[in-house]
């Protein structure tokens, strides 16, 4: 079984994006860059579904600036088998990259491609329902467990009210939650090895998908401050507080 | 002009977060209409009859629909999608399952998780977990929306609108539902409730968690949050993490309970109204959000904030 992972270089976890003064967008200028971490927790998975037997191959595909090739050495490093890299210096919304990937599948025929739920930059949470949609392959989204039998993906799903279960056909698409895996780090030798493996240079063009954006951003605003309020000295002073705003 | 809202339900009862998605239709403008789509809903689609200002409510019933798989929904709404110029689902795991399908097949950039409406084609939702706020213009012809809870009221009841029902459509047919752990509990909704406690790491386990929290939870009539570590370490199930990709809170009392402040989690809660924190790292980010801070060892201050109570 081949399985195809989709990975986002975005702004690094610990990071607190900062808006930029003429409100066009967040300063990513000598800002930490990281792989998106839901995106992480799909290389780890298709990395343990090789190590169990039941995959074969991991392709792992960015789309993305030229430094998003460091993303892909790390999903080599992690365990993945080859990277591609479809290059952009624009910043493509989920629908066009839902349809690039849609581009990608058929060249690679994967039976599984596993996405990260949303990516922690524009925390739009849709590529992977709308790679689903354009393939009309059924979808697990929010995975917090994957099992992989008889032709057959059984997803159980993080959900509001809990946990839910469902079995698709495969191919499929799985989109992946917090509690699915806690993600390696890749080790030095593995480090090394990532570094020959290969990655295959591609350009929008290639795929002959129309990219064009849809949205045009009109500002990009800091939220509301919210001020820190008072230290209060012990409970009895805090419930105090709270009776006076008429919080309890 | 006129708008399809998704409703959100268990197939028993209408869920707040449909009140809501009205209100932000209404405002987008034109006519209102909810799809109730589940299995046994007649309840939930009489609830959605009474939310005033709906011109009608649709509903579509099969097996695929009561467990909600997002295929059998897809094959629902597109359909009626000629007759719309949108559609509107709540930002619940639910709406964000299926609303991007539906977007994709209509060949529309869907517009996630809005907090404001600018006008029929501007929108407001955040991004960056919460640090930017980003306005933005669609050139589509028809909208696919994600509304945000927390930023709309709920609409208020009073009307009378009819039930028709409509082709449950049959899907592509390649999922299936296996099986279901919901919680239950008698505590109020997470995402609805007035008054919020929520635990973090400091909890330490989850007999903690539990011997610390649920007691205070009881006295407040509160619904009982977590952040992701509490919940990464099992002292809490995965439905109470708050944050970015948890749920988004804002009640009017938040008490955040050994709960350092990651970004993530005050992503999730920093619209609440009031927000107490206890902590005894005086330099937790936490303090930075909170209007009281109480710089204690909870294993003492909440026992002692529960018994004064």
């Amino acid at each position: 079984m081949k399985v195809l992972v989709p990975v986002k270089r975005v702004i690094d976890y610990n990071v607190k994006a900062r808006v930029k003064p003429d409100q066009s967008g967040v300063d990513l200028a000598n800002v930490k860059m990281s792989m998106n971490p839901f995106d992480e927790i799909s290389v780890e998975e298709a990395v343990r579904l090789k190590e169990a037997g039941t995959a074969t191959e991991i392709v792992v595909v960015s789309i993305g600036p030229q430094q998003a090739q460091e993303t892909l050495r790390t999903a080599l490093a992690m365990g993945a088998d080859r990277g591609i890299l479809i290059k952009t210096d624009t910043m493509p919304e989920p629908l066009a990259i839902a349809k690039l990937l849609k581009a990608v599948v058929d060249e690679e025929s994967p039976e599984l491609v596993i996405l990260g739920k949303q990516a922690i930059d524009d925390d739009s949470n849709q590529t992977g329902q709308m790679l689903g949609a354009l393939l009309d392959w059924p979808q697990g989204t929010f995975a917090s467990k994957v099992e992989i039998a008889d032709g057959k993906a059984n997803v159980t799903r993080e959900v509001d009210g809990g946990l839910q279960t469902v079995a698709l056909d495969m191919p499929a698409i799985v989109t992946t939650d917090l509690r699915l895996n806690e993600p390696r780090y890749a080790s030095l030798p593995n480090i090394m090895k990532a570094k020959k493996k290969p990655i295959d240079m591609k350009e929008i063009g290639d795929y002959g998908v129309d990219v064009s954006p849809r949205l045009t951003v009109v500002k990009v605003t800091e939220p509301p401050v919210r001020e820190a309020g008072e230290k209060v000295e012990d409970v009895d002073a805090l419930i105090s507080k709270l009776k006076a705003k008429g919080a309890i | 002009m006129a708008v399809l809202v998704l409703a959100d339900h268990d197939n028993a009862s209408l869920g707040d977060a449909t009140a809501k998605t009205v209100t932000a239709a209404a405002a987008f403008g034109g006519d209102v209409d909810i799809l109730v789509a589940g299995n046994g809903i007649g309840d939930v689609a009489a609830a959605a009859a009474k939310i005033a200002g709906v011109r009608k409510v649709l509903t579509a019933e099969s097996d695929a629909l009561g467990a909600a798989l997002a295929e059998a929904v897809e094959a629902v709404v597109v359909p009626l999608m000629s007759g719309y110029d949108a559609f509107f689902a709540p930002a619940t795991t639910t709406g964000k399952n299926v609303a991007p399908r539906i977007a994709a097949k209509l060949d529309v950039m869907q517009l996630s998780d809005i907090i404001a409406i600018e006008g029929t084609d501007t929108f407001t939702r955040p991004i960056y977990a919460g640090n930017a706020i980003q306005t933005v213009k669609s050139s589509d012809a028809k909208k696919v929306v994600t509304v945000r809870g927390t930023a709309f009221d709920a609409a208020a009841d009073g009307g009378s609108a009819s039930v028709e029902a409509v082709d449950a459509g049959a899907g592509i047919g390649k999922s299936a539902f296996v099986s279901q752990e919901l919680a239950e509990s008698d505590r109020p909704d997470l995402t609805s409730a007035k008054t919020i406690v929520s635990g973090g790491r400091a909890l330490g386990s989850e007999e903690d968690f539990n011997k610390i929290m649920e007691p205070l939870a009881d006295k407040l009539g509160a619904a009982i949050g977590a952040s992701r570590a509490a919940v990464d370490a099992g002292y809490a199930p995965n439905d109470y993490q708050v944050g970015q990709t948890g749920k988004i809170v804002a009640p009017e009392l938040y008490i955040a309970i050994g709960i350092s402040g990651a970004i993530q989690h005050l992503a999730g809660m920093k619209d609440s109204k009031i927000i107490v924190a206890i902590n005894k790292d005086e330099e937790a980010p936490i303090f930075q959000v909170a209007d009281y801070g109480l710089v204690a060892d909870l294993f003492n201050a909440v026992p002692e904030l529960t018994e004064k109570l």
